[in-house]
């Protein structure tokens, strides 16, 4: 097995003449559970994309478990996008059955005690769930893999504080040992305390990557306050702006 | 039992502080089996690296130790327990005597007010 589960060299990603990642240099070992920060349009997306095979580095190299990404990483790597991707007249059973088709680490006996504390029916179709309970259905069938690695790209943007809770209590006690989970988001003071490591990722570059504790050890504050001190936007304050 | 954990320093300094003060307070009674690091990691909503470390670190002041078979547990032994709460108990002086300070108290006047301390 290799030590390091996803390493990335020199990895570049260009959209025509836009950069989305630029010369991104970036280890991440096993067993841990790794924010992805950074603010819209920072490369969080591409990245997470680039690492589960659905799009391909301009140049640089990208190796998930050792290989570049193909059958074998998509074997491994459980993936959460940032939408919606079944068709609304499905129900939560028929996305049961069309993960444990795809997925033989499937665990489907979790998923369907996972959906029956949820208050989840199998015969409840995709239409008719809300928002939170959508989002909640699609982390029950992501992290009932036992997979290498989980890719969450912003599993809890724009779903209320309880069911952010749910979702990252459900992360915590879900996650296979060995398994590193990356998540994706700006909403960082939510998730802080669950991470081992936070990326900051910006205009493309990581521009740093430590873990969370060493952040409030050597900065005396916490992660969000140090994301906010790092992408701070000054607001354009009008013709009588002193500054 | 609630944890708090506040911005600014180390999650894990924090959540060792807590479980030292449970132990000390006997919310983990002396020779009773500690939760395992995932159960106190998911009351806590922690990562459970991050728990894992407070608990070495209690392991290594000598308030718990780790079995193969029972997990982890309360240690019994009194002197260690003491040595604790009177550890605990001059954290909490040192911080009445930093409040008063800021008050204006020198630390006799701040002793004499106690004295005199009436609920």
């Amino acid at each position: 097995m290799e030590q390091n589960l996803i390493v990335c060299r020199s990895l570049t990603k260009q959209y025509g003449r836009s950069v989305a990642l630029d010369q991104v240099e970036l280890t991440v070992g096993r067993g841990k559970i790794v924010g992805l920060l950074g603010p819209n349009g920072s490369g969080k997306t591409t990245l997470i994309k680039l690492l589960c095979g659905l799009l391909q580095p301009t140049s640089g190299e990208l190796l998930v478990d050792g290989q570049k990404p193909g059958p074998y990483t998509k074997s491994v790597v459980s993936y959460l996008p940032d939408r919606m991707y079944f068709a609304d007249w499905m129900k939560a059973g028929d996305m049961l059955g069309l993960f444990a088709d795809f997925y033989r680490d499937f665990d489907r006996k979790k998923a369907e005690e996972m959906c029956r504390s949820l208050g989840i029916h199998p015969s409840m179709r995709i239409k008719a769930m809300s928002k939170g309970t959508k989002e909640k259905l699609q982390l029950t069938l992501v992290m009932s893999r036992a997979a290498q690695l989980y890719l969450l790209d912003e599993p809890i943007a724009g779903v209320d504080p309880a069911a952010r809770d749910f979702i990252l209590n459900t992360i915590l006690t879900n996650y296979s040992e060995n398994g590193t989970v990356l998540i994706s988001t700006h909403l960082i003071s939510d998730i802080e305390r669950v991470l081992d490591e936070a990326i900051f990722l910006q205009t493309g570059r990581v521009v740093r990557h430590s873990a969370v504790d060493d952040i409030r050890e050597q900065e005396g504050k916490s992660v969000d306050a140090l994301f906010r001190e790092i992408f701070r936007a000054i607001p354009y304050g009008g013709e009588n702006d002193a500054r | 039992m609630e944890w708090k954990l506040t911005d600014g320093r180390p999650i894990w300094v924090q959540l060792h502080e807590q479980l030292r003060q449970r132990i000390a307070t006997g919310a983990y009674p002396r020779g009773s089996r500690m939760p395992s690091v995932r159960e106190l990691a998911a009351e806590a909503g922690v990562n459970p690296n991050t728990m894992q470390r407070a608990l070495a670190q209690l392991e290594a002041d000598g308030l718990v130790s780790t079995n193969r078979t029972a997990g982890r547990t309360v240690t019994e032994d009194g002197v260690v327990l003491s040595r604790i709460c009177i550890e605990l108990a001059n954290e909490r002086i040192r911080e009445y005597l930093h409040s008063m300070a800021l008050l204006g108290f020198t630390k006799d006047e701040a002793v004499e007010l106690l004295k005199k301390w009436e609920e």
